[in-house]
């Protein structure tokens, strides 16, 4: 049945409220399984050997003592996963980055893999593994990685995006552009312009729950997996092409996670759990220890942004420009085309260009972070749109007001935007009471904005109607945040029953047809959007029962309040059949009711925040503490506000902790020093305030409940907003990212010299 | 005809136009034209593509009708978190 995406302004009964999420109490109380939670008789432990080098030629590995000692079953090189991707570059660069392959990449790289019958001998067999390597010159940092003479990653790279192709290898991976007029006319009419170099550094997800998977292949090539991803319709995919697996054969289960913020988008150690199990013909479980993920699994890029802004003094913006440069690691992403995408959304530009460069270096592969890539580009803009309004005399709020991107505008990334929140969370911002809430000494307030684009993608739902009238819901999409307790009040919106008569469940690979990650802020879009016409298939089943109880045509069946009633002058008078009656007979009209759709969820609608900071710093020890925190986010259709609010609260927070002190500290010897959570430091609950959020509800048109996409965009602005409140308080701009104490007192005794 | 504006990545593909003129109702229809008039452009559609009509960004549904007038712009397929 072809259904229709478009907005209805549906008056709603269960959306909007806040029932308690399905899987709140087994979180709190332990019983909820994650990644490492799953065991299976005669499962083996597997453990993985990493490179210590930054970069290294493995001239030798010898398993030969490790495969002998008592216990190991299976020891594992890259010699184990040959190379079936047929050329594909993407996925030999995925098996390359799971186990190294002729040379070590980064600290941390996989070279070898064991299983034993428990950790005690899994290690030692580790330490029996004898590796060779030849030490390689090695480069870390985003800038140093371009400069001539730096170490080249892979020969096999040459820079895309420039015309004529070059002919020698390069560490730039690609060059993408994006904008449009003329920049240099429009720097030419600006009274002002500002210019600076802002940097970042690199930044774990910082997820409580380390990768971990049990896997298990027997002799006839089947396998399963039990696995904490963002994905497992995904992680089928990529491992079964790369140990050369039907699909069909690996069934893959998504635990409950503890949290990936697109970190847990990619596989990094199951295709080597998979393939120690098929070897070992034993399950293997593989969790990795915090250390490894740090090392060696997908942390977002450290960045060198140049941003140009120029505006006359009437605080109309003449042109604006971004050279973005993106480290992404071993291999080569799209980071700084990210970068490059979403630096000037925000704004309504004439004349606006942006240039990006992806550059390799030996760091970990980078993989996707809570809208990846936008925060790093916001914090360079975000900044210097304060320093242009102070140049120019303007309000801040003002100045971005009056440059704001409305319906109409040509976006810097290319399209023309339909309807728009951008100015509508400005104005939020400047009606709301934090803006006018008196500061302290050694306090100061920021503001920035932040954008996003937001997914759709592949889909697919279940609907089964219970012989008690209660309604099982099987999706695709993991939960993350909430999306189980968002998706039922949908259904229980759509059939017109409790929210308590609806329990969703998410399906393992081999009981759904194929899902999209949740990723790209999709999961109530997506499902939700599934569900919605899921469940109006089932009505139509429910409609066509009652009709057939009643022994009358179907037109003459409506369903209202989450009951069939019949209409006319000859049936209006029957009783109405609830849901429960109605499934209670089905058996006997024609078998099992149930609702299904599969969809392709395209515009999830891009959407927009302006976050609000103060800030108080310690003019003695340079630390920072963030006092009060506001976000104002247009969320289209809140399904379920707590988890609406959850998801800006969380993108902020992850904001503040890479603001304030989070980095990847590497030594000269390539190394990285701290990973732990001891050194490398995450906010915990006593370093942040209570975080405010005013959600806007300016519905998305292409979905029936006006649903956008909210998940990622809160991580975008507070960098920018920190760093203008702590400029606003103490009067220095930082300009690098951590703004650590160290980072902020040498800033304060430099201006004071100076 | 619509006026297909392209993304600075996907122009170099295209003899580094800024804008092609093509004859397509659908997603697909428009996919299928470019790439048999730039044989170069299909490396850029088989790694991911999306398309943006009248701003809204469509990454899958090929079966996707363009209205006349509507503004086509095509940049690369993004990924999120």
């Amino acid at each position: 049945m072809a259904h229709d995406y478009s907005y209805t302004k549906q008056k709603f009964k269960v959306i909007g409220t806040r029932p308690e999420r399905p899987d709140g109490i087994d979180k709190v109380t332990g019983r909820a399984k994650y990644g490492a939670d799953a065991t299976a008789p005669g499962q083996l432990v597997g453990l993985i050997l990493r490179s210590p080098h930054a970069h290294a030629i493995i001239k030798k590995i010898d398993t030969s003592k490790a495969e002998k000692l008592p216990g190991v079953k299976a020891v594992l090189t890259c010699a184990d996963l040959p190379d079936l991707t047929g050329g594909n570059r993407d996925l030999q660069n995925i098996l390359e980055n799971c186990m190294a392959r002729g040379r070590a990449l980064y600290d941390g790289h996989a070279v070898a893999a064991v299983a034993a019958v428990d950790a005690q001998t899994a290690k030692k067999a580790l330490k029996l593994i004898k590796v060779q390597y030849k030490a390689l010159p090695h480069v870390t940092d985003v800038d140093e990685a371009i400069l001539p003479g730096a170490p080249i990653i892979h020969d096999w790279v040459f820079t895309r995006g420039i015309d004529p192709a070059p002919t020698e290898p390069s560490n730039i991976s690609q060059r993408t552009q994006f904008g449009h007029g003329d920049v240099e006319a429009g720097f030419a009419k600006a009274d002002v312009i500002i210019e600076k170099t802002w940097k970042t550094e690199q930044t774990h997800q910082g997820y409580i729950e380390p990768h971990a998977c049990l896997a298990s292949v027997g002799p006839d090539g089947s396998g399963e997996l039990w696995v904490t991803t963002q994905g497992h319709f995904t992680f089928r995919n990529v491992c079964s092409s790369l140990l050369g697996m039907d699909v069909a054969k690996l069934k893959v289960t998504a635990s409950e996670i503890g949290g990936g913020f697109g970190g847990k988008t990619h596989v990094w150690m199951e295709p080597v759990a998979l393939a120690l199990s098929r070897k070992a013909n034993r399950p293997v479980k593989v969790v990795m220890s915090r250390e490894e993920v740090f090392r060696a699994s997908g942390p977002t890029s450290s960045t060198s942004v140049d941003v140009k802004i120029g505006a006359k003094k009437n605080g109309v913006i003449t042109a604006a420009s971004a050279e973005l440069r993106y480290q992404g690691g071993a291999f080569p992403g799209i980071w700084a085309m990210l970068g490059a995408m979403t630096s000037f959304a925000c704004y309504d530009l004439k004349n606006v260009k942006t240039v990006g460069y992806d550059i390799l270096c030996n760091r970990p592969k980078v993989t996707a972070y809570r809208a990846p890539s936008a925060p790093m580009a916001a914090f360079g803009v975000e900044s210097t749109m304060d320093m242009l309004a102070a140049e120019i005399g303007m309000n801040p709020l003002e100045f971005r007001l009056k440059n704001a991107a409305k319906q109409g505008t040509r976006a810097s990334y290319g399209p023309v935007y339909g309807p728009i929140g951008i100015k509508p969370t400005l104005n939020a911002v400047k009606n709301h009471p934090h803006m006018r809430a008196r500061l302290g000494k050694n306090q100061g307030r920021g503001m920035a904005c932040g954008f996003w684009f937001n997914f759709g993608g592949q889909t697919c739902v279940d609907l089964n109607v219970g012989i008690d009238g209660t309604v099982s819901l099987t999706v695709g999409t993991i939960d993350v945040g909430g999306s189980r307790a968002a998706i039922s009040l949908i259904a229980a919106e759509e059939l017109g029953i409790p929210y308590e008569q609806v329990k969703t469940n998410v399906a393992d690979t081999a009981s759904l047809g194929y899902n999209d990650m949740t990723e790209g802020s999709r999961g109530t879009f997506s499902t939700g959007m599934a569900t919605i016409f899921a469940a109006r298939n089932a009505i139509e089943v429910l409609r066509e029962r009652a009709a057939k109880m009643w022994d009358i045509p179907v037109d003459a069946v409506v369903w209202e309040n989450g009951e069939a009633r019949a209409t006319g002058k000859k049936h209006g008078n029957l009783p109405r059949l609830t849901i429960k009656q109605i499934a209670a007979k089905a058996g006997n009209t024609g078998g099992p009711i149930a609702g299904h759709n599969e969809v392709v969820a395209d515009n999830a609608g891009v959407s927009f925040a302006s976050h609000i900071c103060d800030v108080e710093v310690d003019p003695e020890t340079g630390a920072t503490r963030v006092i009060r925190y506001t976000v104002v986010q247009d969320a289209g259709k809140a399904i379920h506000p707590d988890y609406v609010e959850g998801q800006f609260q969380g993108g902020a927070a992850q904001g503040i902790g890479w603001a304030l002190n989070e980095e990847y500290i590497y030594g000269d010897d390539g190394r990285l020093q701290n990973p732990g959570f001891l050194d490398y430091r995450i906010p915990v609950c006593s370093d942040l305030p209570f975080i405010d959020t005013e959600i806007l509800e300016i519905p998305n048109p292409n979905h029936p409940y006006g649903v956008r996409g909210v998940g990622e965009t809160s991580i975008v602005p507070p960098l920018a907003a920190i760093g203008n409140a702590i400029s606003n308080a103490v009067g220095v701009r930082m300009d690098h990212v951590p703004m650590s104490p160290p980072r902020i007192l040498k800033a304060l005794d430099d201006a004071t010299s100076s | 005809m619509h006026h297909v504006r392209l993304s600075g990545q996907l122009r170099s593909a295209a003899d580094n136009l800024e804008v092609i003129d093509v004859t397509a109702d659908t997603i697909r229809e428009l996919l299928f034209n470019i790439a048999e008039r730039y044989p170069q452009l299909d490396a850029h559609i088989e790694a991911g593509i999306a398309v943006s009509i009248d701003g809204e960004i469509y990454r899958d549904n090929w079966n996707t009708k363009i209205p006349p007038d509507s503004e086509v712009f095509l940049l690369p397929r993004i990924p999120g978190g």
